[in-house]
């Protein structure tokens, strides 16, 4: 087991191996690719980001006096589908996914590593086509496409968007397809399914909703095209359609496509807290199972987006049902995370504290989901200010953190550089208070009244909206210190040792960074997962946190 | 799970592995698998795909049952059924030749192959002859579409709506229209099936592709399985 | 692991060919007699035993060497019900539809 020293010599490893923009660009290489996702969805996040900001300085006075009505419609749509589609769906799946499934599995590389260079060609391909749609006019229907207006009455450039989230999708399936391949064919020997890494478990779970989920919003999206273009009538209620359709169909993937953005996330801190809290992770059963309970109840609960729109009530209580149904196993996480920590020996480090941060916040999204899920209660707060606290608070607060926190932990091995680790809990810390100065107002926004995708708002709205804003502007901060950083340590960062965190996991065993194929040898498989009290017994003193 | 005993450990390095196993694989065995499951996994997304436009039209057909089925009698059961055989027949032909394969008769896994196209082609040839009478008929949604006083069948005192008609066949062009495009891939994948065959790439040990090949083209014909009965035969008896 | 029937799997495939056609054919006669309700539901049944045919037999889904492929056929089949009958449960439940 590799110790704290200090390579002497440049080994050969992924980064170094070839070098050229070729050797990037056809690489079949999971790690390269892993890389090559990193850049790609960060650009998109400073374009969704860039969008929120606009979002909220124009909501920082009641007067729409920023930008016209128009104009802000195309603003909340593009973050939303940005967001969505272009950072958070492949983030943690496309960059720490792809880097460490066949790492954790102990094998050379994906199933399919030419089908996992596809996907990322197809992701791009999908981003100009957004990129060019928003330069040449943008849309303003909302990410949700809400037919009739994006098939018969929205002026702007719908089938373009539409096709762009359809290409994109492609490159959601390949990626889910190659996990589940993957997972099921190429583990070492002796990796039996409860030795597994959790996050691993938590990627197989994504996969599944992947794979079944996003071909209906594909399907969904050439329907709007077709109506569109052709004025077809399958959801335009003059010509006999019902627009209902569309949000039935929407929704079918969009709320499991929700999952995919959480439970990658949720993996990154199963892995993050038995490391620092020196446990092994308390009912790794149930965390497990818990997964693939949330991809499945995640395919049940549609609707409950749909509880206003016209649905009938029977339907409506079947759903709200559901709904609830779908909190548990959630809820189950969040006690196996707490029981982790019980008696374990904290470490504060910076993955560590987006971990906490994560497990706060994703609670406090949950439990507002479960107030959204009460139909007399959403009746009030539906399309209000509160459903994008409760979102945001899941997505950013989690989802985001969650993808910090995995940045944060493995960029050791991934980048064979450490980070500086004091700036690091700083950055989390200015994350952590900026994240929740802009959304916790949102939930007493949307709880007095303001509605959401509205540019002006009456003046005794302005003051929480200020505080938001602020938030915003301090969140930006949180974000841009980790980007700092991170590219500062690729040249000037300490050489990171092997396992400078004592984890546990195949990955820890390989150099950092690691070498084109991984292992020297197939690794053989004979212990249990987060064996900590084995790996501390071979220690003399306490881990100390390196950087 | 039974799967953990399916990994086995790398081979050496001296085996003689057929020029078909990729550097990642450990064996041939595991790469056949990993490529099967592969398969099938794409095919679930593809039934989810479709999966959406049958519920689409589950939804209408249930609402608008008249004028679904007035449009349904206006469109060709008897090309329908003609081409629900003609695909039938090509998945027996796809069958033979991976069994031709397997059992190393070049020849009849060539003609296999080559028919296995041929009747792709048929069911594309009449598919468009059906596009064409529907265009003849104005029955393609859009500017020119026109559906005025076709009887609704149980009730011939009623003609049938031409809005829900309309919506009838834009499902129809979309549903079989999709299967169509389908078809045009599995073509695809067929000359490429038939030019590795003809290059001699298959053996008994190795014709991988052939076998994920042929699951593709056999959802294809499960699909149409289900296309034939739900958009031809709504409203058919008197 | 290769087909278990490799002694004869060529009649097995004569066989369900046969079946398929036959089933084809009654599918199209059935449609032409008047049983009420149960039509889309004999069309639907047949149409099944059609699609179960292929896939178990044409695609050797039988004779798979682990339940997994099997799982991944029954849990596709099992999403794609979701879709439509959860779907179902709000149009059954309305009483209005669009009036054009």
């Amino acid at each position: 087991m590799a110790t704290a020293t200090i390579p002497a010599v440049e080994r050969e490893d992924y980064l170094n191996k070839e070098y050229g923009i070729a050797s990037w660009l056809l690489t079949t290489d999971h790690k390269r690719i892993a890389l090559l996702y990193l850049i790609s969805i960060t650009f998109f996040f400073f374009i969704g980001g860039f969008f929120a900001l606009l979002i909220r300085l124009e909501l920082l006075t009641p007067a729409g006096d920023l930008v016209q009505a128009d104009t802000y419609n195309k603003l909340f749509t593009q973050h939303g589908q940005v967001m969505v589609f272009f950072f958070l769906i492949p983030s943690i799946p496309a960059v720490l996914g792809n880097f460490l499934i066949p790492l954790m599995v102990g094998a050379k590389d994906l199933a399919f590593p030419r089908i996992n260079l596809l996907s990322w060609y197809l992701y791009i391909i999908a981003g100009m086509m957004m990129v060019h749609c928003m330069l040449t006019g943008g849309v303003d229907t909302g990410w949700t496409f809400y037919t009739p207006f994006s098939t018969a009455f929205s002026n702007t450039k719908v089938i373009e968007a539409g096709l762009a989230i359809f290409v994109a999708g492609f490159s959601s399936i390949l990626t889910g397809l190659n996990f589940v391949v993957t997972i099921h064919r190429m583990r070492a020997p002796g990796l039996t399914w409860s030795r597994l890494p959790l996050f691993v478990w938590a990627h197989y779970a994504t996969s599944i909703i992947q794979i079944l989920g996003t071909p209906v919003i594909a399907i969904t999206l050439v329907l709007v095209v077709a109506e569109r273009a052709l004025h077809l009538g399958i959801f335009d209620p003059k010509l006999g359609g019902d627009p209902l359709l569309f949000q039935h169909l929407f929704w079918f993937y969009s709320h499991p496509a929700v999952y995919i953005m959480i439970l990658p996330s949720m993996g990154v801190v199963t892995e993050i807290i038995p490391c620092f809290s020196r446990k092994r992770v308390f009912g790794y059963m149930f965390v497990a199972l818990s997964s693939i309970a949330i991809a499945v109840f995640g395919f049940l609960v549609w609707a409950h987006h749909m509880f206003v729109a016209g649905i009938s009530v029977y339907a409506a209580l079947v759903f709200s049902i559901l709904s609830y149904a779908v909190a548990v196993p959630s809820a189950v996480k969040v006690f196996n995370w707490t029981a982790t920590l019980y008696k374990g020996s904290i470490h504060y480090s910076a993955p560590m504290l987006y971990a906490f941060g994560f497990v706060g916040l994703f609670t406090i999204g949950g439990l507002t989901g479960l107030f959204l899920s009460a139909l007399g209660v959403d009746m009030h707060v539906h399309d209000t200010y509160f459903v994008i606290a409760h979102f945001h608070y899941i997505m950013v607060g989690g989802a985001l953190m969650g993808y910090l926190g995995g940045m944060h932990f493995w960029w050791p091995k991934i980048s064979g550089r450490l980070y500086p680790e004091a700036w690091a809990r700083l950055a989390a810390l200015i994350v952590f208070i900026g994240f929740n100065l802009t959304f916790f107002p949102q939930f007493i926004l949307g709880y007095v009244g303001m509605p959401r995708r509205y540019y002006q708002y009456p003046p005794e709205y302005q003051v929480l909206n200020v505080l938001s804003t602020a938030g915003a502007t301090v969140l930006a901060v949180g974000y841009l210190l980790p980007m700092i950083y991170f590219l500062w340590s690729m040249r000037y960062g300490k050489p990171a040792p092997d396992n400078p965190w004592r984890a546990a996991g195949l990955e820890w065993m390989v150099q950092s960074p690691p070498t084109t194929f991984n292992f020297p040898e197939q690794p053989v498989v004979t212990w249990e997962a987060y064996n900590y009290e084995e790996i501390d017994k071979g220690y003399k003193e306490e881990p100390q946190l390196v950087g | 799970m039974s799967d953990s005993q399916a990994v086995v450990p790398t081979a050496a390095h001296e085996e003689i592995h057929s020029p078909g196993l990729l550097h990642h694989f450990a064996t041939e065995e595991q790469q056949r698998d990993a490529s099967n499951l592969g398969m099938w996994i794409f095919l679930a997304t593809e039934v989810m795909f479709f999966g959406g436009l049958f519920c689409a039209y589950l939804i209408y057909r249930h609402w608008y049952f008249g004028d679904f089925g007035a449009a349904s009698k206006s469109i060709n059961a008897l090309l329908g059924g003609v081409n629900t055989a003609v695909l039938i027949c090509s998945s027996l032909t796809v069958v033979l030749a991976i069994w031709a394969a397997q059992t190393a008769r070049r020849g009849m896994m060539l003609a296999m192959l080559a028919l296995t196209m041929l009747f792709g082609l048929m069911f594309l040839g009449v598919k468009g002859v059906e596009y064409k009478d529907k265009f003849d008929e104005h029955h393609v949604p859009g500017a020119t579409f026109s559906f005025e006083k076709v009887p609704i069948p149980s009730h011939s005192d009623q003609y049938a709506n031409p809005q829900h008609a309309q919506i009838f066949f834009a499902l129809y062009f979309i549903m079989t229209g999709l299967h169509a495009l389908h078809m045009v891939v599995g073509l695809g994948i067929f000359t490429w099936l038939f030019w590795m065959a003809w290059k001699g790439r298959f053996t008994p040990e190795y014709h991988t592709p052939l076998e994920i090949g042929g699951l593709y083209w056999h959802f294809v014909d499960i699909v149409w399985i289900y296309l034939f009965p739900l958009l031809y035969l709504i409203d058919r008896h008197p | 692991m290769h087909d278990h029937a490799k002694s004869s799997p060529l009649k097995t495939y004569f066989t369900v060919w046969g079946a398929l056609l036959v089933g084809t054919y009654l599918t199209y006669k059935a449609a032409l007699i008047d049983l009420g309700p149960f039509n889309p539901v004999v069309a639907l049944g047949i149409a099944t035993t059609k699609a179960l045919l292929v896939a178990l037999f044409f695609m050797h889904l039988k004779n798979a060497s682990e339940r997994l492929l099997k799982l991944v056929v029954a849990s596709t089949s099992f999403f794609l019900m979701i879709l439509l009958f959860l779907t179902l449960t709000d149009y059954m439940s309305r009483p209005w539809t669009i009036t054009s």
